[in-house]
């Protein structure tokens, strides 16, 4: 089974870091990944975008052209990647900085107001794990606790101090998530 | 063999070259391969090696041309802008005849383009690009795995025909991160100077001397023999390709690189739909795999050529196909990447007949 998905927002939202979170995972589970990072001028200050799936199998192309799922940080990353989604995929919003529906009725969607869910955490910066945390509930290309052991090998050093809260936000995602499948 | 990293392309070319006993690296920075580099720059020092960023590309490949005289594995790392700058220094050393490696990520040309993925090198690496008549062994991984495995075959190969060989990618295959498995160092204690070599006399009866030219015609004809006796061997001998989904196929698509890789998301959505074809892939493409190509066009209705260019590598696969049956291609230009519905949709537009 491939799964892949698009996490797209501005630079600076941890895009990145939730994508190499996911392939680490999946890694880690002894399973085919490929991420994909979009790279070049857009990345300062613009909008960046990774595509990572996650397979039992090899993986062929490492580019998602058509997704199932997507995570979407800002407005922008809504625009581009609406009108691309495959029917009944599943797009994760952060509708903190989203201030629009979605327009397709084909498709799943999940708002989170990640930003305040965030912050009352007590972190603003984990919105990335709140949304990648959801995904994988929804999803399930890893476990949650592969990624929470993922989590290890990225914030080392003074940035260990993060580990506990990206946790809970991981976790907070996933429950949210959960919420969303029993109302559907 | 050890743990799977995840780990860029970039870096994992890096890597690979140093477990493969690069001893030096030269090289001038540019976009999306800086990450190659900057990764030398770190470990070469930690090992005792040699990395040094040349104030040009022309002055990085001269270095390396220096370095391989003495029978030092060398390597330089550029794209392409970067890696025209360097031809001149290339033709020095096919006629040289000394090993060494050069790996070209690639980008949108021609001019300064850009810096997306793209394979408009291809007549380039493979036909020449310097003057005159020679050639390196060109080889094009498809996946990062692929990368790291064939920066030991690259120094392996340079060294045993004292040829330089080309690494043709791009910043795809350098910017994405996979699962990389490294094989076991290569044990450098264990390295002899050529015979050949100019390291000083020595012991030597004579000094060694080694030189790119002749200035009498009948001389540098000589040397030119030698050249393209060698690259005979190389074509006999070290034609590597990938076969995939060829056994049933009606059509072949023929690809490298990124692409390939692409192509093979294209063949699935194909065969989920009935239409059975299969991906011919040089690994080499020089030398190019023209036997496999010219043997399926008995088995095969057309072959479909696609790359990320205006159909360079289509001029090999037509030769190899001599007529035989239809090639049809389709190009990206620029840095534009296709995806693999739209190669299928391209495909399909040459069913019909």
């Amino acid at each position: 089974m491939e799964k892949g998905v698009v996490i797209s927002g501005f630079g600076g939202q941890g895009v990145m870091l939730a994508g190499e979170l996911l392939a680490e995972a999946g890694k880690e589970e002894g399973k085919y990944v490929t991420f994909l990072p979009s790279y070049g001028p857009e990345m300062r200050g613009g909008t960046a975008n990774c595509h990572v799936i996650v397979s039992d199998t090899t993986i062929a192309s490492p580019i998602i052209g058509y997704p199932k799922a997507a995570i979407v940080l800002n407005l922008p990353s809504l625009d581009k990647y609406e009108p691309l989604m495959k029917k009944d995929g599943i797009i994760i919003i952060n509708k903190t900085l989203v201030p629009r529906e979605v327009k397709r009725d084909d498709v799943r969607v999940l708002q989170i107001d990640a930003q305040h869910v965030a912050e009352d955490l007590g972190n603003k910066k984990v919105v990335n794990m709140i949304l990648l945390g959801a995904y994988v509930e929804i999803e399930k290309p890893v476990k949650i606790e592969t990624l929470k052991n993922a989590l290890k090998s990225y914030l080392t050093g003074r940035k260990a101090e993060l580990i506990e809260v990206n946790e809970r936000a991981l976790e907070k995602g996933a429950e949210i998530a959960r919420d969303f499948m029993g109302v559907k | 063999m050890g743990e799977k990293l995840l780990m860029k392309g970039s870096e994992a070319i890096a890597e690979a070259a140093i477990r493969a006993g690069a001893m030096a690296f030269f090289g001038y920075p540019i976009t999306p391969q800086n990450e190659t580099p900057e990764y030398f720059s770190r470990r070469m020092p930690e090992l005792g090696r040699v990395f040094l960023q040349a104030e040009s590309e022309v002055a990085a490949i001269n270095m390396v041309y220096g370095a391989a005289c003495t029978g030092t594995r060398a390597i330089t790392t550029s794209s392409s802008p970067g890696i025209s700058l360097m031809q001149e220094g290339f033709s020095y050393i096919a006629n040289t005849n000394v090993p060494c490696v050069v790996v070209n990520a690639m980008r949108g040309g021609p001019g300064l383009g850009d810096i997306a993925p793209a394979q408009a090198d291809y007549f380039q690496a493979t036909k020449g690009g310097g003057h005159g008549d020679y050639h390196s062994i060109v080889i094009a991984p498809h996946t990062v795995q692929e990368e790291a495995d064939l920066m030991f075959d690259a120094f392996e190969l340079a060294d045993k025909y004292r040829i330089m060989v080309v690494v043709l990618v791009d910043g795809l295959l350098g910017q994405m991160m996979e699962p990389v498995e490294f094989k076991d160092w290569v044990d450098v204690k264990k390295f002899k100077t050529p015979e050949w070599a100019t390291v000083g006399q020595g012991d030597r009866a004579q000094r060694n001397i080694l030189i790119s030219f002749d200035i009498l015609a009948e001389g540098l004809e000589k040397m030119n023999l030698v050249l393209q006796n060698k690259y005979a061997k190389i074509r006999e001998n070290e034609v590597r390709f990938e076969e995939y989904k060829m056994d049933d196929a009606d059509y072949a698509i023929t690809a490298f690189g990124t692409v390939a890789r692409i192509a093979k998301t294209t063949i699935e959505l194909a065969r989920n739909e009935g239409i059975k074809i299969g991906l011919i892939r040089p690994i080499t493409l020089y030398p190019f795999p023209e036997k496999v190509i010219e043997n399926r066009a008995s088995n095969v209705k057309f072959f479909f050529d696609t790359e990320m260019n205006e159909g360079q590598m289509l001029e090999d696969v037509k030769l190899a196909v001599n007529g035989k049956k239809p090639v049809y291609f389709h190009g990206r230009l620029g840095g534009i990447v296709p995806t693999a519905e739209e190669i299928l949709d391209e495909f399909k537009k040459h069913l019909g007949g």
